[in-house]
């Protein structure tokens, strides 16, 4: 990808964690832990994944 | 006195002089305010890294999550996704705040905000915007400082902890006017390290100790619906929104408060920054772990009014006397490093953009009055923590965050456009000052206000309601004013 478009990347966690209706629910667990929870919790390790990616890929690049 | 109170003097002691050495760090001319205020802005990945993180996640925020888990139910894990997209918004927004700061020397918001458009009510507003929003969140610091002072007993409790608090104070404030913002930076290292600890064991051994998450979440599902009004372990339709947008409003006012500025332009590159809004998400993990705590005090079985009280409640239950020592001190340092930093962004804002205007000659000012300010902004909250009620402490804070969020168009729509008019960015910023002021009023000063529309009703995040009054203010009579004639304003 080039420079910038890497930066879009980022719209990923929104979708992922700001829209409820997609996850609130109980099952599949995980360790006795309710889906809400692991999932919300997922996705703050692949935002930072996500995060280290860009800030890599567009080291070289300037200011959104 | 019990090992661990003795572990818990030697800790506090310890960062104590910890403070005051801190001066030597990068040692320079501390009565410049850039290296006062500023740390010289020579803060590299790692220590940006602690003092972000001992900036972000104060000891009000590991009690009051939990302690918002234990009383609701899931609508308290907000706070999970709200520090998770902070961070994509933080990138965005502060690697091109700092690009231009470093270069026109700014040292708050207010700063950017003058020298963009050249006006002074707006930059005073900016400024008191932050002081205020500041204040409580200072109180609050203090405020659970003392709480753990209570749990401790002895002579800490002594009127009802406030003269240990008292004592803890003035070392605060001794060396914070000593050293300057090194000091919460070099403190924040021994802070972020001891949560880690006590955080990651307590979700080790905790957990174990009552039964397995399956236990835990069995047990915590009966014990919310039996409360008044019930919580619930998931969400009801009726909140997706409140979630949401609680979440992301949060998200975009964390880091214009000014201490999180101030944390921002001590980095000493724009690399430091970028960096660091891909490390930091590890504390939002850990504060995820602590937000399961609260679950865990569910299943304990504490019946309790204080919803803050079980985080203290957990360490003293489960942890061995000498880790709860550690676990205390954890707290406590964790108050004692953002509220610093608070007291030093509050100041920097009150003389830089109220008492003074930022102009470039300012570059490289005279720290004494910063210093001042700051141990008056502390003695300020002392006496809010003595004469105010803990939940009007609350109640202000949750007004000072959406008060916070109302810099955004000015400050950070900002960065990317002139199109705004400054002034009329000062009439939409003070209509949104009143619109939330009036909603947490209505709301009885919960963060998420209830609307009836035709049948049904929609419960949203009262700060970002008045961030949209705000922008479309804004955006209103910027098109007013620029079509006015006599208007000599100049893109």
């Amino acid at each position: 990808m080039k420079g910038r478009a890497w930066y879009a990347l980022l719209v990923l966690p929104f979708v992922g964690v700001l829209i409820p209706s997609f996850y609130n629910r109980a099952e599949p667990a995980l360790f006795g832990i309710p889906f809400f929870y692991w999932y919300q919790l997922l996705w703050v390790i692949i935002t930072g994944v996500l995060l280290a990616v860009v800030v890599y890929a567009t080291r070289d690049t300037g200011d959104v | 006195m019990s090992s661990g109170t003795v572990i818990f003097v030697a800790l506090i002691l310890g960062v104590t002089v910890l403070g005051f050495f801190a001066a030597r760090y990068h040692a320079a001319n501390l009565s410049d305010v850039d290296e006062w205020a500023l740390g010289g802005r020579s803060f590299g990945t790692i220590i940006s890294w602690f003092l972000l993180g001992g900036d972000l996640y104060t000891a009000y925020t590991f009690i009051a999550v939990p302690a918002l888990i234990f009383g609701v139910g899931a609508l308290g894990f907000f706070a999970v996704p709200y520090v998770t997209v902070t961070y994509p918004i933080a990138l965005i927004v502060m690697q091109k705040f700092y690009s231009i700061a470093r270069e026109r020397g700014y040292v708050t918001s207010a700063d950017f905000v003058r020298d963009r458009f050249g006006d002074r009510s707006l930059e005073i507003a900016i400024a008191v915007t932050g002081v205020l929003a500041t204040m409580p969140y200072i109180a609050l610091q203090l405020a659970g400082m003392e709480a753990v002072f209570q749990q401790l007993g002895g002579a800490f409790a002594v009127s009802n902890g406030f003269i240990a608090l008292l004592v803890a104070f003035v070392l605060l404030a001794a060396y914070t006017y000593t050293s300057g913002l090194r000091a919460p930076a070099m403190i924040a290292i021994v802070k972020d390290t001891l949560i880690y600890i006590t955080v990651i064991a307590a979700i080790i051994i905790i957990p174990a100790k009552l039964g397995g998450w399956g236990a835990i979440f069995a047990k915590s599902s009966a014990a919310l619906a039996a409360k008044t009004p019930p919580g619930d372990l998931l969400l009801k339709p009726g909140q997706y929104f409140a979630y949401a947008t609680w979440a992301l409003g949060s998200a975009f006012a964390l880091f214009i408060y000014p201490h999180s500025v101030t944390s921002v332009l001590a980095a000493k590159s724009r690399d430091v920054i970028r960096r660091n809004a891909a490390l930091l998400p590890l504390y939002s993990l850990l504060l995820g772990l602590l937000a399961m705590l609260g679950f865990c005090a569910l299943a304990a079985g504490y019946v309790t009014k204080n919803n803050s009280s079980v985080i203290p409640m957990l360490i003293t239950q489960f942890f061995p006397d000498w880790f709860a020592g550690v676990a205390k001190a954890a707290i406590v340092i964790g108050a004692l490093v953002p509220a610093a930093i608070m007291a030093i962004g509050a100041a920097n804002l009150f003389v830089s953009n109220i008492a003074n205007g930022f102009s470039e000659a300012r570059v490289h000012a005279e720290a004494s009055r910063y210093k001042l300010l700051t141990v008056l902004f502390c003695i300020v909250a002392l006496f809010l923590v003595k004469y105010l009620q803990p939940q009007y402490a609350i109640y202000f804070q949750l007004l000072g965050g959406a008060w916070m969020m109302q810099i955004i168009p000015a400050f950070v729509l900002s960065l990317w456009t002139r199109w705004f008019h400054p002034k009329a960015l000062l009439i939409g910023w003070a209509c949104a000052m009143i619109a939330a002021t009036w909603m947490a009023v209505a709301s009885g000063f919960k963060p998420n206000i209830t609307f009836v529309i035709g049948g049904g009703s929609i419960t949203g995040f009262l700060a970002l309601y008045a961030l949209a009054i705000n922008i479309i203010v804004s955006a209103l009579f910027t098109l007013v004013l620029r079509k006015a004639p006599s208007e000599a304003y100049q893109a």
